[in-house]
């Protein structure tokens, strides 16, 4: 299980990440010995396993529908990197969702 | 110095007889840190003021007949993976650097209405990714028993805090071991708790669904205090468990008093015969085996298969859900952001300059398990590994009360000895995984030490829920071989 | 390849499949206690949580799941477990740079709505219709307040959780009339039973469609266009027009539909091709592991279908026009108002004459409530309205002509028809024997005002009018009283 350095763009991508030169090379080889690491895991044959997301069972948790005191907002603001007419400033969006 | 009090039970009980003041018992403490924090470097923040005016409230309630609770004046260090409002919060990234939290965690809330005083945030390794504090962007930790040692991690700053006598107590995160193998390395006792038996609201999220808070102490008793001081449902929690928190006090009593005779504990076959354990942790753990078999407990071997891919499957759960937990941290609302053209650019320059190396890997390494393609091969796989894990300690439980191992197959490694390779840090943790993977409570505690004065840890493992039995054990263990006291350097 | 062939005698036929969201009544947020309003001022209905500050964690609210139980007892959902997921893509109006949805195992599964399509009913299937949050509101800075020329983006996170169910159809529309009516009933059963405001200007229901075109007899689908950004039925209906006409024509001349987003535009009543990404969006979706999945309790799904009647206008419609021999159309114009077609049925079980109580309620019932913008709920109206009105046509009091001038009356004043009737003087006495009588009487009685009559004192006509009126408690036909005095004097 080897990972390529297209995969590795692609998942930088993906992640947000500006990777730099050193940074791909390195990522390369280190996420293939780590996957390498996890190749007997993943060739253990699982037939019928179920998977499991949360380890200790339990109900899910309902709130009821009460207002809660909001924070206020300028302690909300006060931590952003850039705030414009009350709001939260970022640079243009190149693509839709 | 004479006499000095360091363990929570007694400070507690001093303060709320007023015997000693708060106010005194933290300048102990503070002295010490001034003295000797710049050797160390187990904090990232030292809130001087801030604990001095809640030792003096402590102390006016006692003066006015009230009591301040199970941890009255207490001096406690916080893993500054936990938010407090008011604190600046970092979880040892740079990413986070200067951000308010607005509100405060649940633990850390409850451990303070119980009178504990905080006083400090703790270094860890960034986003609690790590075994060695060495991934911390902002200090070096030495282990204070040994300074050209890592205290491990990524509950480095808490453990090393307590084994320099720098807080009597704290709390860590332990999502593969980070509040046990750092409590090994460095000779103190650390406990994960079951997880949802502590709330995780205001931990800042590493792995969801393996996260859990949990005590460092100079004694069991003293982690016992704390867990039960934070324990319990919180409605701020969707994955804390629902209930009455049962007193495991008594367990330490009855371990205590009782010992465990007749009790079965088992050796994990995977976890204690494992290729690369320190030949000095395992004369250790097995001098320590016999001292608990002399005492009364009866010794059984038990095999748990699926433990050998436990730590392929934590390597892709953990970085998978990291990966999506670290997406917020996005240079939009809070923290850090660096200059980009158009909100993408700023996202992925905000991240690259903001993330360490370990923080990257981890959430390149995670995104790729969930990516399109290898999500079945990958993070599925690991998850029905984890259902594996979960099914053979439980039938490993029908055959023994609790389950033992070393902590860590080795004792505290040289600062820089594992930095260039990853897979040799994430080794580390391989017999703390699993408690994680299943959820169960286990606890270290130190067994011993090499000849060079570097601490072992003896991992005690008990069933879902089982705190309780988990500390009258560890209580009982604890009283045969003696408590490690701190370095007081 | 594709099943469109480039043949100018085929005749194509749309294919059309809806996204519907809807945003929930409720107090609250989905996953926090912030309120769930509209217009309030930017960022103040913010927490932790739906800021997605680190170490916040989600908590269910009750009545969201509550409410999307509903709609699919409604609609005859198969409702069962529920797992949410994370769906990971980055945008900064989603705070988290991750949204909590559900996936495969949505709150609501399949189910259908049935329509009104040429004078019957007409099925449209539902794959699914889960529960999901929604996102912040975004404000382009640029010349033109759209995103493609805009220079920075302002973000308001008082929308980012609001409780959204996302309603899927399959793809049985066939006609953008038909959209129209899938919107309309599902807008009344959404709003009947209070699930949501439905309002699409305040964009508390938002619809998307997938539309493509194939020849008429064809099996395959064509390829699929996603087109957004319609903001009322209308502007649907004129989308979907459009963009059938567009790949018709595209089919037509040999060309090829791409698969892409388009945005609708209201200004040149086109759609627009949107930026298209340079790769598949791949979401990384994987179960939320700090929500539990929700197993929900038979007896409670039982008691919230047992409260939902049979709210389909549609098939009331129907029902209504075989049981009374209704026009299908005018029947149509009154179920998709709230409360209008339970009232028209309360009236005619007392009493009232269905046919006309249907006109009143499609004709003055509807323009009183387009002119005031108000709600049939917010009518102040005595019971038996209709019935009274019917009786009244049929004793000869009022002709249908002023049945209806009272009844407008009667919605504006809230007094009851009888009441209007004789205030207003609208009633005709047809017995003149009985008229007679009173006038000979009131003339009888009052000499002193007949001599100054006969005297030349035309005034005091007046006052004998005023008594038959009185006599006849404004019963009377003042012009006809008039006509008998004359005639007697």
């Amino acid at each position: 299980m080897s990972i390529s350095r297209e995969d590795v763009l692609h998942v930088a991508k993906l992640a947000r990440l500006a990777l730099s030169e050193e940074e791909i090379s390195l990522f390369t080889v280190q996420l293939g010995d780590i996957l390498n690491h996890a190749a007997a895991a993943c060739a253990l044959d699982t037939e019928g396993v179920p998977p499991t997301a949360h380890p200790v069972p339990i109900a899910h948790l309902l709130r009821e529908d009460e207002p809660r005191p909001s924070l206020a907002r300028g302690l909300v603001l006060e931590e952003a990197p850039a705030v414009e007419a009350d709001r939260f400033r970022v640079p243009r969006i190149l693509d839709e969702t | 110095m004479t006499a000095v009090i360091t363990t929570a039970a007694g400070i507690a009980r001093g303060v709320r007889s007023g015997e000693y003041p708060a106010a005194r018992v933290l300048e102990e403490y503070l002295a010490r840190i001034a003295a000797h924090e710049d050797r160390i470097g187990a904090f990232l923040l030292v809130a001087q003021e801030r604990a001095r005016a809640a030792a003096e409230a402590i102390d006016a309630r006692v003066a006015a007949g009230e009591d301040p609770g199970l941890l009255a004046g207490v001096p406690l260090a916080v893993k500054d993976a936990l938010c407090l409002a008011g604190l600046p919060t970092t979880a040892g990234s740079k990413i986070l650097q200067g951000w308010h939290p607005p509100y405060t965690a649940t633990a850390v809330a409850r451990l303070e209405e119980a009178g504990a005083v905080v006083v400090g945030k703790t270094n860890l390794d960034e986003f609690a990714m790590g075994s060695s504090n060495e991934n911390s962007a902002y200090k070096v930790c030495r282990n204070p028993r040994g300074l050209d040692r890592v205290p491990g991690g990524s509950s480095g700053g808490s453990a090393a805090a307590v084994a320099a006598g720098f807080a009597s107590v704290a709390i860590g995160s332990d999502t593969g071991g980070s509040i046990r193998q750092p409590a090994s390395l460095c000779g103190v006792v650390g406990m994960k708790p079951t997880y949802g038996r502590v709330s995780r609201y205001g931990l800042i999220a590493f792995a969801s669904s393996l996260d859990q808070i949990g005590p460092l102490a100079g004694t069991v008793e003293d982690a016992a205090l704390v867990y039960q001081s934070m324990a319990g449902a919180d409605p701020m929690d969707a994955t804390s468990i629902p209930g009455d928190l049962p007193d495991v006090l008594s367990g330490v009593k009855e371990g205590r008093e009782a010992g465990i005779a007749g009790m079965r504990v088992a050796l994990v076959t995977e976890l204690c015969e494992m290729e690369g354990t320190d030949p000095t942790v395992a004369r250790v753990f097995e001098e320590t085996v016999k001292k608990l078999e002399k005492s009364g407990a009866v010794l059984v071997e038990v095999s748990v298969p699926s433990l050998v891919h436990a730590l392929s499957a934590y390597y892709l759960i953990a970085p998978a859900e990291c990966s999506s937990n670290l997406a917020r941290f996005d240079g939009v609302r809070f923290g850090l952001r660096e200059a980009g053209d158009d909100v993408e650019a700023m996202n992925r320059a905000t991240r690259e300059a903001g993330f360490g190396p370990e923080v990257k890997r981890r959430i390149m390494l995670g995104t790729y398990a969930l990516s399109s393609g290898y999500i079945d091969a990958y993070y599925g796989k690991a998850q029905r590994i984890r259902t594996l894990v979960i099914r053979d300690l439980e039938a490993a439980f029908t055959q023994a009360d609790v389950l033992l191992s070393p902590t860590s197959p080795t004792v505290a490694f040289p600062l820089g000895a594992r930095t260039d390779d990853p897979m040799s840090m994430y080794i580390s943790d391989i017999c703390t995984i699993p408690a994680n993977l299943a959820g169960i409570p286990a606890l270290s505690l130190p067994c011993g030490t090499d000849d060079a004065g570097l601490p072992v840890g003896l991992q005690v493992m008990a069933p879902v829920l089982s705190e309780s039995l988990l500390f009258r054990v560890a209580c009982a263990a604890e009283t045969l071989i003696g408590a490690l006291p701190p370095v007081l350097l | 390849m594709s099943a469109v062939a480039s043949d100018p005698c085929v005749d194509y036929e749309a294919v059309i499949g809806l996204e519907v969201h809807a945003e929930l009544k409720t107090k609250t947020k989905m996953f926090c206690g912030c309120r769930n309003e509209f217009g309030a001022k930017p960022n103040t209905n913010v927490c932790p949580v739906c800021l997605g500050l680190p170490g916040a964690l989600p908590v269910t609210n009750r009545k969201a799941i509550e409410l999307a139980v509903r709609f699919g007892a409604a609609v005859d959902a198969k409702i069962g477990r529920a797992v949410f997921h994370r769906k990971n893509y980055f945008y900064p109006d989603m705070p988290k740079d991750f949204q909590i949805t559900q996936y495969d195992e949505p709150i609501n599964a399949g189910g259908k709505v049935e329509i009104l399509d040429a004078g019957a009913l007409h099925t449209i299937h539902l794959t699914r219709a889960h529960l999901e949050e929604d996102t912040g509101k975004s404000q382009h800075q640029g010349v033109s307040g759209r995103i493609h020329d805009a220079t920075s983006t302002l973000i308001d996170y008082n929308r980012a959780g609001v409780p959204l169910l996302e309603i899927v159809s399959e793809p049985d529309i066939r006609t953008p009339d038909q959209a129209k009516q899938y919107v309309n009933e599902l807008r009344a059963v959404l709003g009947f039973l209070d699930i949501s405001d439905v309002k699409m200007e305040e964009g508390s229901m938002r619809v998307d469609a997938n539309v493509s075109v194939r020849p008429v007899g064809a099996e395959a689908f064509g390829v699929k266009v996603e087109v957004k950004n319609m903001n009322s039925v209308r502007s649907l209906v004129r989308a979907l027009t459009y963009e059938i006409e567009r790949q018709t024509v595209v089919y037509r001349e040999g060309g090829r539909i791409v698969q892409e987003t388009r945005h609708w535009e209201e200004e040149d009543g086109r759609t627009h091709s949107m930026r298209s990404k340079e790769e598949a969006a791949d979401y990384r979706y994987f179960p939320e592991p700090d929500l539990v999945p929700i197993t929900l309790d038979q007896a409670w799904i039982e008691a919230i279908s047992a409260e939902v009647p049979g709210v389909f206008p549609s098939r009331r419609a129907v029902q209504l026009a075989e049981q009374y021999g209704f026009d299908l159309d005018r029947v149509a114009s009154v179920v998709y108002t709230p409360g209008l077609c339970d009232w028209v049925e309360a009236e005619i079980a007392i009493g009232a004459d269905p046919l006309r109580s249907l006109n009143w309620a499609s004709q003055e019932v509807m323009a009183h409530l387009n002119e005031t913008g108000g709600e049939v709920a917010g009518l102040a109206l005595s019971k038996g309205v209709f019935a009274d009105l019917s009786s009244l046509i049929d004793d000869g009091t009022l002709s249908k002509k002023l049945a209806r001038e009272v009844l407008t009356e009667v919605l504006v004043s809230g007094k009851s028809p009888r009441t209007v009737v004789s205030e207003k003087g609208l009633a005709q006495i047809s017995d003149e024997s009985e008229l007679e009588r009173i006038v000979a009487e009131v003339i009888g009685a009052n000499p002193e005002t007949i001599e100054k009559i006969r005297a030349g004192n035309k005034k005091v006509v007046g006052f004998l009018v005023g008594q038959v009126m009185k006599a006849t408690k404004g019963a009377a036909n003042p012009e006809a009283v008039h006509r008998l005095i004359d005639s007697r004097l």
